[in-house]
């Protein structure tokens, strides 16, 4: 009995989304970033294209942190209290391919910036750093419904990533999305139904299928991630099977979900049976983004920088093209 | 690959004796193409049709036990290649590296240290892989024999030198390690000490064909306890590899690859390693040999791995028993909760994190969370009623307090009324706990 490679046939593939515009597309972005676009199951060369590498995207928020681990004040405590410095340095220094920044500021609850404000912020740090840019508004959606629209407004042109988009609340952010031409990230409970509902939904209201990113909401290593993993598998297979609703790029928010559990974040003294504390938070974001980039997520959030230098490593030596012999 | 009941029928007896414990033939055979029972279970088959059934009927993948006694590692019978069609059987097996040329004892005693308490499981390493680097046959059979004396677990010994390997492997022969490695140039040998000693015998190949070759003039020979390795030590190249070798094994029933496979990390840099080891984890090994041996750095690989292997049809639960956190008296508050494990370990680390002892009440919800549970009419007046007297929180706390997750706040008067416990409203996310912890409880 040879041996003799089996090679899977697919039907489709993964849609692309750019990220981003440069001064001649109409935005003031040094490069764009193009995500998306595969024929294959992740990183497996020999059976169809991967054209665009998962990216690695670091978190920056407009207000200063309050409940982060002590260990990131050796990174970031110089920064914190200025997004614009803060993100420069995640990219210059950290080598961030883009930014995230999560508008923790407009939190009601909280400094409860306004939507002006919010939109200042966001343009301000556009000025700072020339890499593609995703905004993400504060959680609260009676809030972001107001921010993120003033985002989407002042930085017409500029092509971000914005979100999020739920089932119960998609319409305003989709219409800023459309009138100010942006992309959006369309976010589903763990819930293939809704994921693929959520996406047909905003389609409907003429927002193009490669304008979306979709979240399907992910775990921790340890918290379940399992099920946004298989989530994400069974995405990206019913993609490369045609169907188009499922077949956008993926984003996953590692470093904010790993850094609110405990395994990241006691230290040694409390468990002792656990080992030292940064190294395990910051192989447990590792770990728990490179499950998921087996999964097919094509955007990863990360939070510790040498967390996304081990992801950004990984991905390279994943990328490499490889052969079969037949 | 797998035959029709009608196929498996043709090869069986048609004398319905029903020794079989089926009542007829054909009821047997629709149960074995079904995967529900075993061939060997009729006493009258003949020769000829255990020979065509047993291949068609044998797992995809073979089962390869590695040590013995407790500690013993099981690898293969795997079915799938992606868990959410089916669960992932045999988790895979982590080996911790050790050279001869090392102090063996002292790195024997920390790899022992390598097991973990966490969310109410056990996690551990599983064999340790002691590497020839001395090339002298009397250190490495010295040094196998320490590893033996001092763990219970099972070892996998790296070594293509035949005669090398022999000193060390007859040693330590009762303990049924892995040998490795079966390489072109040493396959007689190999296969004939592993054989002779009755042990697993790990197959190197140079790339998949070659593997391929190698592993049927292995099995010619006569011997069938083997795991997989192409030789290949680049990440994508190894995902590439593991992938074909499953794929190979389930889809086409491809007899050279229906073994375990294993791979190797390759980076210095521990953390870069882990990094690595828990793709090839995703990525069907059922084998990794690493460097790695920190305790910050194993645990979240082992808690990846216990992620992947559980059983996707099946909720995770933990027993519906109220659970003290800290050290609790009489007046610390009462958390309900469900027994969906992922929902009640969320709750509880949040009430660990909030340094206020208290007792959780997981309610037995058939391992659905708060909402589901709620949306089900498991989560009622009745069922937390149930579960408090069942155990008895009146005796352990000398309030009747308890708090409602955020999210059925709507069960509070159904529950007062019932209960005759005053509600609490708490957060809606386990996340508000500690903050909510601190604002109502703290003195």
């Amino acid at each position: 009995m040879a041996f003799r490679a089996l090679k899977e046939k697919y039907r489709s593939k993964v849609g692309e989304v750019v990220l981003g515009a440069t001064k001649e597309q109409g935005g003031t972005r040094g490069y764009t970033i193009t995500v998306g676009g595969e024929s294959a199951l992740p990183f497996l060369h020999f059976e169809g294209e991967i054209p665009n590498r998962p990216v690695v995207a670091l978190e920056v928020r407009d207000v200063a942190p309050v409940d982060w681990h002590a260990c990131f004040s050796r990174y970031y405590g110089d920064v914190f209290a200025d997004p614009v410095a803060w993100a420069k340095k995640c990219v210059e220094e950290f080598a961030a391919d883009l930014i995230v920044l999560r508008l923790e500021g407009a939190d009601p609850d909280g400094k409860d910036a306004s939507p002006e404000d919010c939109a200042k912020v966001v343009q301000n740090v556009l000025a700072a750093v020339e890499c593609p840019l995703v905004v993400f508004g504060c959680g609260k959606p009676e809030k972001d419904n107001k921010v993120l629209p003033a985002v989407a407004e002042a930085a017409v042109g500029e092509n971000l990533l914005i979100g999020v988009a739920e089932q119960e609340n998609y319409k305003s952010l989709t219409a800023a999305c459309m009138v100010h031409k942006h992309n959006i990230i369309a976010q589903s409970p763990i819930d293939i139904n809704i994921c693929k509902q959520l996406n047909i939904l905003i389609t409907e209201m003429n927002l193009p299928a490669n304008r979306i990113v979709i979240d399907p909401t992910i775990a921790a290593v340890g918290y379940g991630l399992e099920y946004g993993y298989s989530i994400m598998e069974r995405a990206r297979n019913g993609a490369l099977q045609g169907d188009s609703m499922l077949a956008m790029p993926m984003i996953g928010n590692v470093g904010y979900e790993v850094w609110r559990i405990k395994e990241a974040n006691s230290s040694i003294e409390d468990f002792p049976g656990w080992g030292e504390q940064e190294p395990r938070g910051i192989l447990w974001e590792a770990t728990t983004a490179g499950a998921l980039l087996q999964a097919g997520m094509n955007i990863v959030v990360m939070r510790h920088p040498k967390a996304a230098a081990l992801v950004k490593e990984n991905i390279s030596e994943l990328m490499q093209k490889t052969e079969l012999e037949n | 690959m797998g035959l029709t009941g009608l196929e498996i029928f043709k090869q069986l007896p048609k004398t319905n004796t029903g020794d079989c414990g089926f009542p007829t033939c054909l009821a047997f055979a629709m149960a074995l193409s079904a995967g529900k029972t075993s061939l060997d279970k009729c006493p009258h088959v003949s020769e000829e049709a255990k020979e065509v059934l047993g291949a068609a009927a044998a797992p995809p993948i073979k089962l390869v036990k590695v040590g013995t006694g407790e500690y013993a590692v099981e690898m293969g019978e795997e079915t799938e290649l992606f868990r959410h069609d089916k669960r992932f059987y045999h988790p895979a097996a982590i080996a911790v590296l050790i050279k001869d040329t090392e102090d063996v004892a002292a790195c024997v005693a920390a790899f022992n240290e390598l097991e973990f308490e966490r969310v109410g499981m056990h996690y551990v390493t599983d064999l340790v892989a002691l590497q020839c680097a001395s090339g002298d046959a009397a250190k490495f059979k010295a040094a196998a024999e320490t590893v033996a004396a001092n763990t219970n677990k099972p070892c996998l010994l790296i070594c293509q030198d035949a005669a090398v390997m022999a000193a060390a492997a007859t040693a330590v022969a009762a303990k049924k390690p892995l040998l490795y490695a079966a390489t072109n140039e040493n396959y007689e040998e190999m296969t004939a000490l592993a054989q002779k000693l009755a042990c697993p015998l790990a197959v190197k190949g140079n790339g998949l064909a070659d593997l391929s070759e190698l592993v049927e003039k292995i099995t010619k020979l006569g011997h069938k306890e083997l795991v997989l390795d192409s030789g290949n030590r680049e990440t994508a190249q190894v995902v590439a590899d593991l992938t074909q070798i499953r794929r190979l094994a389930v889809r086409k029933r491809f007899r050279p690859f229906g073994y375990p496979a294993m791979a190797f990390t390759t980076k210095e840099d521990s953390l870069a390693e882990i990094t690595q080891a828990g793709v090839y984890l995703a990525k069907y090994a059922g084998l990794i040999v690493l460097h790695a041996n920190k305790k910050a750095e194993l645990l979240p690989l082992l808690s990846w791995r216990q992620n992947l292997f559980t059983d996707p049809q099946k909720p995770i639960q933990v027993e519906a028993k109220a659970v003290a956190i800290g050290d609790v008296t009489p007046d610390s508050p009462v958390y309900i909760t469900t027994n969906f494990s992922l929902t009640y370990y969320i709750v509880e680390s949040e009430v660990e994190a909030s340094k206020v002892p208290a007792y959780i009440l997981p309610v037995n919800t058939g391992g659905v969370s708060v909402l589901t549970a709620w949306a089900a009419g498991k989560l009622t007046g009745d069922s937390i009623n149930k579960a408090l007297k069942e155990n008895e929180l009146e005796v352990k706390v000398n309030h009747k307090t308890l708090v409602l997750p955020g999210y059925v706040a709507v069960l509070s008067g159904n529950t007062e009324e019932v209960s005759g416990w005053k509600v609490l409203i708490g957060p809606r996310e386990a996340s508000g706990i500690s903050k909510f912890a601190k604002e109502k409880f703290a003195r």
